[in-house]
């Protein structure tokens, strides 16, 4: 495209300066990316040869006869992140609505400042917390709430210690809330004022008026959201692994301990006991990149598939 | 016969008094409409009418409108329902996003809890032919309201306001943003909608009051100049200030 110019606009040397550096600097972005798939294939690929693509399928998970299997770690990232989501995606977007639509806008500025605040907390502190305030709250006032109410199904049986998944779930839920929030409240902020009050002029409730003009032209907004909140729950690392119980045992309950991809890779990497076990770790982070990869596409296709083509 | 009777309307941005104590009187079937420059209070006026003003932060409002008698602005009156009751078409065409030109017609009378298929088919097409769109868009009902040209856009949003059926119909300068072609159309129709409704307008264009209303309000900075049939207001204007405005030497 730039080739085809007239001539003399090339001959400015800043222009050509500009170009060049433009032109390297996008090229590293794309050249990092590979270069880290690579080398992560390279330190996966004993791994990879070893046990193939039935890594994925096993759920054994053995240091010491060198068995390993990523299936539980693949189930616990997907079971917790979409737990948080489930929590979380209702929560932002009520709490994004009543920020834009229904609070005075000066208290509205101050509320949203406190979310995105949410999203300043290390992680590290998230994790703190959790274990001191979360888990026991969760073993005391939660798991029994939901064992009388929801007992007879498998999922909520079992003893709790706490830590476990449910745990995990609701701070992931808490740390993307932010993200989400954040996000819908951009999507709710391009809406004009006059779609609005067209609605009122109808005769409109608020709440109606929430659902035809705000609501329904943000889906694609709102899933934009949800999908970034799940980027950021399948790979959290650090909160989720204080709070989980880390074991690559798998269990029905919500309440047992388990583990996901992120947390097992930052629990073993710096104790891994061979090559095999280093290897096997490299493989759980390239199948994470490559799940995040795969919900980040299928998010952009119900993307381009629900904007309205003009 | 009045249909819309307003009684020292004063309205208010802030500390910014837009509207000064103004009283008028709309007779039923009949098309008034509101001249004035730029700022001068003609669209934050006919938004007290149908309570829409009062969405806009630090917006205020003081005095009575009377829609057939009741107070609009009294006691336990909701604006829910006056809303439903005084019609609004806006500047710029405001079609829903996401929203089919058949859902944009029958948006208002779903607000009304109105679900039965055969009656909202019938009633979005008289909505769509009053509003002089239907052949245009009977083969593409289903398309998104969006996909319409402006002009087509602003006369399905004159046609999902007639739906709700209102005896009033305010209009804030409906046609400054179309081009002349669907300007004429849309005050053809609004020429028909005269049998059935009570239309108020705000424009820009003092030909076009001239062309189709039968009273003329001029507005300055918030007051009233001067009100009465259009005939008088634009040949023969008693206040001095009305005529320098409509010939043009002033404004």
């Amino acid at each position: 495209m730039l080739e085809s110019l007239p001539c003399r606009r090339m001959q400015n040397r800043q222009d050509l300066i500009t170009l060049w550096l433009m032109r390297w600097l996008a090229a590293m972005i794309v050249l990092l990316l590979i270069l880290l798939v690579i080398l992560l294939c390279k330190l996966a690929l004993p791994a990879i040869s070893k046990f193939g693509l039935g890594f994925i399928l096993s759920d054994t998970w053995n240091p010491i006869t060198e068995e390993f299997g990523a299936f539980p770690f693949i189930i616990g990232t997907l079971i917790t992140s979409f737990m948080a989501l489930l929590m979380a995606a209702p929560l932002s977007v009520s709490v994004a609505l009543f920020i834009c639509e229904i609070c005075p806008k000066q208290l509205g500025r101050l509320l949203g400042t406190f979310v995105e605040m949410i999203a300043a907390v290390p992680s590290i502190v998230f994790g703190l917390w959790g274990i001191f305030s979360l888990a026991p709250w969760v073993q005391n006032v939660v798991t029994p709430f939901l064992k009388n109410t929801l007992g007879f199904l498998p999922f909520f049986q079992g003893p709790s210690y706490g830590i476990g998944v449910l745990t995990a779930s609701l701070i992931l839920s808490i740390m993307i809330t932010p993200t989400i929030c954040t996000f819908c409240r951009e999507v709710f902020n391009t809406i004009p004022s006059q779609t609005k009050e067209a609605a009122l002029a109808l005769g409109a409730t608020r709440f109606e008026m929430i659902k035809i003009a705000i609501l329904k032209p943000s889906y694609s907004g709102m899933i934009a959201g949800i999908v970034l909140g799940l980027g950021r729950a399948l790979g959290e690392t650090m909160a989720v692994a204080m709070v989980i119980g880390n074991t690559s045992r798998l269990s029905l309950s919500i309440f047992a301990p388990g583990s996901t991809m992120a947390s097992v890779i930052a629990n073993e990497y710096a104790e891994a006991s061979n090559a095999i076990h280093l290897a096997s770790l490299g493989y759980i982070a390239l199948l994470l990149l490559a799940i995040t990869l795969i919900i980040n596409s299928f998010a952009r296709f119900i993307i381009w598939k629900w904007t309205p083509k003009i | 016969m009045s249909v819309l009777k307003v009684e020292n309307l004063n309205a208010w941005f802030g500390d910014n008094h837009v509207v000064k104590n103004i009283s008028l009187d709309y007779k039923a079937n009949t098309i008034s409409a509101i001249i004035g420059p730029s700022g001068c209070g003609k669209s934050t006026f006919v938004r007290c009418l149908n309570r829409i003003h009062e969405e806009v932060p630090s917006a205020k409002v003081s005095g009575a409108v009377y829609l057939q008698g009741k107070n609009i602005y009294g006691p336990g009156v909701d604006a829910v329902t006056i809303r439903k009751n005084i019609g609004m078409v806006f500047q710029k065409p405001t079609p829903f996003p996401a929203m089919s030109v058949l859902d944009n017609v029958l948006v208002g009378l779903r607000f009304q809890g109105m679900c039965k298929k055969t009656t909202l088919m019938e009633i979005a097409e008289a909505c769509l032919k009053k509003a002089a769109l239907w052949d245009e868009v009977k083969d593409k009902l289903n398309q998104p309201g969006t996909s319409l040209s402006g002009g087509q856009q602003q006369r399905l949003c004159i046609a999902r306001t007639l739906a709700v059926n209102p005896p009033v119909l305010l209009m804030d300068e409906p046609t400054s943003a179309l081009d002349p072609i669907s300007t004429a159309k849309i005050e053809e129709l609004m020429d028909n909608l005269k049998n059935e409704y009570t239309v108020i307008i705000v424009t820009h264009n003092m030909q076009q009051a001239a062309r189709i209303a039968d009273y003329t309000s001029f507005f300055i900075l918030g007051d009233l100049i001067e009100h009465g049939p259009s005939s008088e207001i634009f040949t023969n204007p008693k206040n001095k200030k009305t005529e320098d405005y409509v010939t043009g030497r002033f404004g």
